[in-house]
């Protein structure tokens, strides 16, 4: 890293050079038995730099093919953007845990057992479910030097597991699943089968619903499938800084319900999303997006802080070697606290999201999401009456959450970039066959 | 930095990676091969070439070469996979003898693969225009070209413009004995139009791919200043009420109403091991009426999903998904074909050297029919016309996919423009509600399709414009 850091500076103003190398190994279950293992090993460098005022940028797999690595970020600067912003030079990061020895301990053989033990479990409540499984263990290294003297880097260790039950009667086709993230392993699966095993209950007689507006209960699930990601749209900083966020003029001003809160927070110990620092040595910090209703705030890289005059909030994340743009790390809603089963039993006759499919291919840049309920449930007279199929849920995130029945208490993580309760909705447009 | 591991610089690997190009490692694992005790064993190799431009509104936001190498081996032992990817091409016999281990762990089945003739063939390339000839400052300018005709309005906001071509050589090597060595070049552009009032904020966008011809992306002035006037126009149309509808789809939108109602389905590594999806999948069903035919083939020139062997070394064929609205094949690699006593297919595929080869689709479309659009539309009192796509996703039951572009039909001709909308059909009956197939199939070459944590894979889809009774369609 050195070597290219001292090679790129002596052609450029700035340099910065990133390296991410991983080692994974997913242990994968098929049709209820263990059937694929697989190692994975990666590294991945990239040099970003600033020649005559405008942003270069290349990356390689091979940490000895510096020359073409420096030919290509030179030849790419010509036509760079300008850059507004300038590296961060060395500075203190806050302590955040997210490597776990034990992680190295743990061997296929247990990894595997573990997958068995999950599907063996929903097998014996329901013989007929064909369970696929996967369990994973990650460990990352990533290390980033600039030309001002910043360096940063750290090892993470991740640890996923995943099951997904598939039960078919004639046509009817059912999926259940769920999954758990965390950087230290994980030796007792029985919070997860748990669950599963919670909706193959809920789904064992079918409900319909009419076509009309509804009360609807969105789950963790149901919230990450549906109002997640117009959210994550609208706080971006690059959406604000173009003009093409809804809420980009109303910093400060009360949009959502007075019980909304929501925060980007990379600094949990153990998380995946978190860490010291973003893919560009800035330090993490948390950063309050919704307070209490109010817009307080939006998530910011270098660059598009720069040019919005505003500051890095430390949000500089890479998707797969491209190049740092503004992305969460960890969202955060604040639960409420009425129970879900309080939520359940207020509905006369509602719905209850799992999960939504499709919901975020359309105008999320809107707020609109529309999406057919893959997962979820009628409620009929504060109980869940049965599986809804063939059900369309569609809605407006601004006009939704401005005024929410009531919030959960029920927080959990989803996936490993959100964790948030229940939300109730007093009405929500809901189509069926 | 706290991590030697990734700071030092190894002097000494430089001599040996001088060596390490792919057709050096490729003899390397060929030798591997010989002395482990496996039932088959496979690799992939590969070098290539990304790059990639990005506007945001008047501003290039981001302009970058990526240059990766890497390969994997892929291990079969008594029914089980060990499967090692890795960017380091030094000490392969230990990550051949890696991949053995993990698959001798899990094995305690018979292996089954359908029989493949050995290949050795280095196919020869057929660029019509290579992406990597044109210069930086070519592609460059046609991308301003296409920004400026979008951002010209005043009431679009912004613009959001994503190119990008990668070249790729593959060589793909068995225990078999095949050796086979491949080149595609790739280009994909997205054109979007994001256009705000009053705190509404609408979007219009098309996509556009092409495989070894840089041709597909020039030319689309028109279709730009299109994208920015829908994209206006939209500010001021009404929401659709949510419900049943007579819906009408174009090409682009049926292509992906194929891929995601039924082109899904047909994956037989869903439905290999899984008996009672073998039954609801059992050859001779019927899906359709008599005039619905699907077809999925990797054989055609030029288009996205094409290539001559897929990533088991198995050459592509042409295959009837649906014939007579009759289900009459389905997709395939080696092991699903063996599993199921069907012939192999030729549609196992990798996103890249990182992930091992599953079965995917490559270019699945509805052949045409005899209808004209005028016929399809006349008979509609109230209705939607669908068309351009966002996106589609399939649960194999249920799928949903969404319109870019939805006006109402009124009294048999197509009237105002409404908001989009995202459909959503039931497999086993949407099908049979097709009941008009059209005269003009036209391929939708945008986009790329995600299975299995492996997205985008390059395929395409078309259709002729059908007509689809009782589709529910969701909204206000």
């Amino acid at each position: 890293m050195e070597e290219i850091l001292s090679r790129a500076s002596k052609i450029a103003e700035e340099a910065e050079v990133f390296m991410v190398s991983s080692e994974e190994t997913p242990v994968e279950f098929e049709t209820n038995r263990l059937k694929h293992i697989q190692t994975k090993q990666g590294t991945v460098i990239a040099l970003r730099i600033i020649k005559d005022g405008r942003i270069g940028y290349a990356t390689t797999t091979q940490s000895d093919d510096i020359e073409n690595l420096v030919a290509n970020a030179v030849a790419t600067s010509e036509f760079g953007t300008n850059a507004h912003f300038t590296f961060p030079s060395l500075t203190s990061y806050p302590i955040v845990e997210i490597f776990d020895p034990e992680i190295e301990k743990i061997t296929t053989e247990q990894m595997s057992e573990l997958g068995q033990r999950m599907i063996d479990t929903l097998i014996k409540h329901t013989p007929e479910l064909i369970c696929e499984a996967m369990v994973t263990r990650v460990i990352v290294n990533v290390g980033i030097i600039n030309s001002r003297g910043g360096q940063a880097g750290y090892r993470q260790s991740a640890f996923t597991a995943f099951i997904e039950g598939q039960l078919i009667r004639d046509t009817d086709m059912l999926f259940v699943g769920e999954h758990w993230s965390s950087c230290h392993p994980l030796s007792e699966s029985g919070s997860i089968t748990a669950e599963v095993l919670r909706q193959l209950e809920w789904a064992r007689e079918q409900a319909v619903t009419p076509t009309k507006s509804l009360p609807v209960i969105f789950t963790p699930h149901g919230i990450a499938s549906s109002l997640a990601g117009p959210m994550i749209a609208a706080f971006n900083g690059k959406t604000v800084l173009e003009g093409s966020s809804p809420i980009g003029g109303k910093l400060g001003m009360p949009v959502f319900d007075k019980r909304l809160s929501l925060r980007d927070d990379p600094t949990i110990d153990y998380r995946l999303g978190s860490g010291p620092c973003d893919d560009e040595a800035v330090p993490s910090e948390i950063t309050p997006l919704i307070t209490e209703g109010i817009i307080s705030s939006f998530y910011y890289d270098l660059q598009t802080a720069a040019r919005a005059k505003s500051r890095s909030t430390g949000n500089g994340h890479r998707s797969q070697g491209g190049q740092p743009g503004p992305s969460p790390s960890a969202l955060v809603i604040t639960p409420g606290d009425t129970a879900f089963e309080d939520m359940v039993s207020d509905i006369k006759e509602g719905l209850l999201v799992e999960q939504l499919m499709g919901a975020t291919q359309g105008n999320i840049l809107g707020g609109d999401f529309s999406g057919n309920v893959l997962l979820g449930y009628k409620v009929e007279n504060g109980q869940i009456a049965g599986r809804v199929k063939d059900t369309m849920v569609a809605g407006n995130i601004y006009e939704l959450l401005k005024e929410v029945t009531t919030i959960g208490n029920d927080t959990r993580w989803v996936g490993s970039f959100l964790s948030t309760p229940s939300i109730y909705c007093p009405s929500v447009s809901v189509a069926s066959k | 930095m706290g991590h030697t591991e990734l700071t030092t610089y190894h002097p000494s690997r430089k001599l040996v990676s001088d060596m390490a190009d792919i057709d050096t490692a490729s003899q390397q694992l060929a030798e591997a091969f010989k002395v482990q005790d496996a039932d088959y064993i496979e690799a992939r190799l590969s070098e290539g070439e990304t790059s990639h431009i990005t506007y945001r509104g008047r501003q290039l936001e981001s302009i970058g070469r990526s240059t990766a190498t890497g390969g994997n081996v892929r291990a079969l032992v008594k029914g089980g996979w060990g499967f090692v990817s890795f960017n380091d091409l030094n000490r392969l016999q230990e990550k051949v003898e890696l991949a053995v281990k993990q698959a001798r762990f899990v094995g305690k089945e018979e292996s089954q693969l359908a029989p493949v003739e050995p290949v050795a063939e280095a196919v020869p390339s057929t660029i019509i225009e290579d992406p990597s000839g044109v210069s930086l400052t070519e592609k460059k300018q046609l991308l301003d070209e296409y920004n400026d005709i979008i951002c010209r309005y005043p009431k679009i906001q912004t613009s959001m413009i994503n190119y990008s071509d990668s070249q790729r050589k593959t060589i793909f090597l068995s225990s078999a004995g095949s050796w086979i060595e491949q080149e595609r070049r790739d280009v994909a552009l997205r054109l979007a139009a994001v256009a705000t009032d009053n705190g509404e904020v609408q979007q219009a966008g098309i996509s556009i791919g092409g495989l070894n011809d840089f041709g597909v992306v020039r030319g689309l002035h028109a279709e730009a200043e299109q994208l920015a006037k829908r994209a206006l126009d939209l500010l001021s149309a009404s929401h659709v009420k949510g419900g049943q509808y007579t819906v009408v789809l174009d090409p682009i939108l049926a292509g992906v109403f194929t891929h995601e109602a039924f082109g899904h389905l047909s994956e037989a590594d869903f439905v290999y091991e899984n008996e009672q999806l073998r039954q609801i999948m059992t050859l001779g069903k019927t899906f359709g009426e008599s005039y619905l035919n699907i077809v999925d083939t990797a054989t055609l020139p030029g288009l996205r999903g094409s290539y001559k062997y897929d990533d088991e070394g198995i050459l592509a064929t042409k295959n009837y998904l649906i014939r007579e609205g009759k289900l009459v094949g389905r997709l395939h690699s080696r092991e699903t074909a063996a599993k199921m006593n069907e012939a192999p297919t030729g549609n196992a595929r990798a996103i890249s050297y990182r992930y091992p080869p599953i079965v995917r689709m490559t270019n699945t479309y509805i052949e045409p029919g005899s209808a004209s659009f005028e016929d399809i539309i006349g008979e509609i009192k109230e209705g939607l016309y669908a068309k351009n796509w966002y996106g589609g996703v399939t649960s194999m039951e249920m799928f949903t996919f969404s319109a870019g572009e939805t006006y109402m039909i009124r009294d048999g001709k197509v009237a105002e423009l409404m908001r989009p909308v995202v459909l959503t059909g039931n497999v086993f009956d949407t099908l049979k509600n097709i009941d008009a197939i059209g005269n003009d199939l036209d391929m939708n070459q945008g986009g790329g399709c995600g299975k299995g944590g492996q997205s985008p894979l390059p395929c395409s889809n078309g259709s002729p414009h059908i007509r689809i009774r009782n589709c529910l369609v969701g909204g206000r």
